[in-house]
């Protein structure tokens, strides 16, 4: 039976569980001697206060975007893919490479191919642990885990010893030709005579990350795959008495998981550093776990929840820049937040449902 | 590599899998309870922090010690709280006291030292002293044996030591007293726990909190023994390592001391060896570093051996109404 009705668990909850998580890290601010309404403040002002905040944060927010709906698809599919961080940098790989294979006469021709390097290279990182899973009972969380490590440690060498140019000291890869570049938000705007920041760094990929979260709804809630998906995730036994094959649906929904948190380098790779560096997801994958407790794995909510995240990343970064909090704050944050939208659920849900079934006795 | 070298590499080693060893038993009876633990990190890194900040404010490492055991107790008692009274999802919660963690420590640690986010260096007795052995110096010069009990074997600090008497106690524990069947039993089967008359929630709880008390002496190994002072993510994935040794030693205690022993050499390897040349080939230090984690997805893939994890881990027990 459901105690309580639809919107109040889409809404109500993650509310709730936001506003606990904002008042402990309020808390947090008051405890290290800082205003935590001050900080806010600076905190709005630096990240959409202007076109340049705007800016950076829909910059964040499309990685964020990315490596949620990652999240989100292998929730739908009941598997935990804390994979995200090495798959988006097994994703950048996939954009190096085809950004400097040749020399690119134009970004729209570059950017379809970069998006399928990505995403191949993503999903490759995704299938072993996928196979693992599927076929040898192994936990998908450790092997995930295993594969960060690995997929960093690979990055590293490649980065190091094979990729960095003759005479560089930096590990990255040198520069992608100017063909690569991709428009920035400003370049577009200007086209519709909209002014907009020229030096943040949010680019076209914004605009494939919001095709990608109607992609991913069509895929979940409209196909055939998409059901099979969600019945394997509700019922794994239903599932296979339905003739859904539990093998295929793990390896499936772990590909696009992949494919999706790897497809996160083509805006940060190519959009904004136009080279490959060392350790440059710098934590979204982690971040899209986040996003997708906080948007309950659907892509609408995933996309709200990574503008919420870009905010928090742009204003703390405004915040470390000008007092005395330092960035990690937002590491807190991001903390409480999955944990009372993710592992404290039920402490949020239980006094809820309890208020609403007394509504509904008195109603009755 | 001459003789000397060989021990050198061993000593390392030794000091090198004591956090992982700790950190692994810590998981280990977590895991053996059906909680699952990926906070192992984050409960050394806060350990470390919390011990390095005390030893160095007071100057005496004990209460540093203590003050590590407690503020990884109080993250263990949030995965509790998550995972056997909420029943929440146990890795959701694991992850976010990573990152508490790894947020928290250094927050604090600017507010309180303003050295961007580490301790000050700590000195004197604010760091646990190498103990010597008896006879440790005369007997240097005995050939193979002298050098061997010198220089490995004596030397280390009373947390090593401490590791290393943990394992055959945990086994004991876990293997011979009615404690460590119940706490075995309640990772396999719940419900018969329950209808024996014994508190799922309880045993769990106990086991989380052993758990604590364990990743906390491991942090404050890491920050007050083998390096002096705490730094930001001190830790670099050792938690995990721990977690992957876990597996590794396939959720035994003395399983655990050997996984952690060659987790140990091959960190001591990587740190001492930047590449090494294995007749023509050239093994990149990468790969060193990655090898815990590739060994341990080739033993979760059940080609070598087979991973068997506790039957009732991660589920959290719904009693039967």
């Amino acid at each position: 039976m459901e105690v309580m009705p639809k919107w109040a668990d889409v809404v109500l909850i993650p509310l709730f569980s936001l506003l606990i998580a904002f008042a402990l890290s309020a808390l947090v601010i008051i405890g290290i001697g800082e205003d935590p309404i001050a900080a806010v403040k600076m905190m709005v002002s630096g990240a959409v206060g202007s076109t340049y905040g705007w800016g950076y944060t829909l910059y964040y927010a499309t990685n964020f975007i990315f490596t949620g709906l990652a999240v989100a698809v292998a929730f739908h599919a009941r598997m935990f893919n804390i994979g995200g961080e090495g798959q988006a940098a097994l994703g950048g790989l996939g954009v190096a490479l085809v950004c400097l294979s040749v020399d690119w006469p134009h970004w729209a021709i570059a950017l379809p191919v970069a998006v399928a390097g990505a995403a191949v290279f993503g999903a490759l990182w995704a299938a072993l642990p996928a196979y693992l899973q599927a076929k040898r009972g192994s936990h998908i969380v450790i092997t995930t885990i295993m594969f960060n490590f690995i997929g960093a440690a690979l990055l590293n060498y490649l980065l190091v010893n094979v990729m960095r140019p003759a005479g560089s000291m930096d590990p990255a890869t040198g520069k992608f030709p100017p063909g690569t570049f991709l428009p920035t938000l400003h370049d577009i705007l200007a086209t519709i005579g909209i002014p907009f920041s020229k030096a943040a760094p949010a680019n076209v990929s914004f605009l494939i990350a919001v095709a990608a979260c109607v992609l991913v709804w069509l895929l979940i809630w409209r196909t055939r795959l998409g059901y099979a998906i969600r019945a394997y995730g509700h019922s794994e036994s239903a599932a296979v008495y339905a003739g859904i094959s539990p093998t295929r649906i793990i390896m499936i929904a772990m590909l696009i998981s992949g494919a999706l948190a790897g497809m996160m380098a083509i805006n940060n790779v190519m959009g904004e550093a136009e080279r490959l560096v060392l350790n440059s997801v710098e934590g979204a994958g982690f971040i899209g776990i986040a996003v997708a407790l906080m948007g309950r794995s659907h892509p609408f909510g995933v996309f709200l929840a990574a503008i919420l995240f870009g905010f928090l990343y742009q204003g703390g970064a405004e915040l470390a820049l000008f007092t005395d909090i330092p960035r990690e704050l937002i590491v807190v944050i991001q903390a409480l937040v999955i944990l009372f939208t993710g592992a404290l659920d039920n402490m949020v849900r239980m006094p809820l449902e309890k208020l609403f079934l007394a509504l509904r006795k008195r109603d009755a | 590599m001459d003789f000397l070298t060989v021990l050198q590499v061993l000593d390392s080693t030794v000091r090198l899998a004591t956090p992982l060893l700790l950190a692994c038993l810590a998981g280990l009876f977590s895991e053996r309870a059906g909680i699952f633990d990926i906070g192992l990190e984050g409960k050394m890194l806060a350990a470390a922090f919390m011990s390095a900040a005390i030893a160095a404010v007071s100057g005496s490492v004990w209460l540093g010690l203590l003050a590590g055991i407690g503020a990884s107790l109080l993250l263990s008692a949030i995965h509790g709280l998550a995972s056997i009274t909420f029943r929440g999802n146990q890795l959701i919660s694991g992850v976010a006291i990573n990152f508490l963690a790894a947020g928290l420590t250094v927050v604090v640690a600017q507010d309180w030292f303003q050295q961007g986010g580490r301790t000050p260096s700590l000195i004197g007795g604010g760091r646990f002293a190498p103990i010597d052995l008896p006879l440790a110096k005369s007997l240097q010069d005995v050939p193979v044996l002298g050098p061997i009990y010198h220089d490995l074997i004596s030397g280390h600090t009373i947390l090593v030591y401490l590791a290393i008497a943990l394992v055959p106690l945990s086994w004991w524990a876990l293997f011979r007293t009615r404690f460590g069947l119940r706490l075995r039993a309640v990772g396999e089967n719940p419900a018969a726990v329950d209808t024996a008359g014994v508190s799922v929630i309880g045993l769990r709880y106990a086991a989380v909190a052993i758990c604590g008390v364990l990743c906390g002496i491991a942090g404050a190994y890491l920050a007050t023994a083998l390096q002096a002072g705490f730094v930001k993510d001190m830790t670099a994935g050792r938690g995990y390592i721990a977690l992957a040794a876990l597996i590794f030693a396939k959720w035994r205690p003395w399983y655990a001391l050997s996984a952690t022993l060659l987790f140990g050499f091959l960190q001591a390897i990587a740190l001492r060896y930047q590449n090494i040349d294995l007749g023509g080939i050239v093994v990149p230090v990468q790969f060193m570093d990655a090898l815990p984690y590739i060994l341990t997805v080739v033993i979760l893939a059940g080609f070598v051996g087979k991973a068997i994890p506790p039957r009732a881990g991660g589920e959290p027990y719904v009693k039967e109404r």
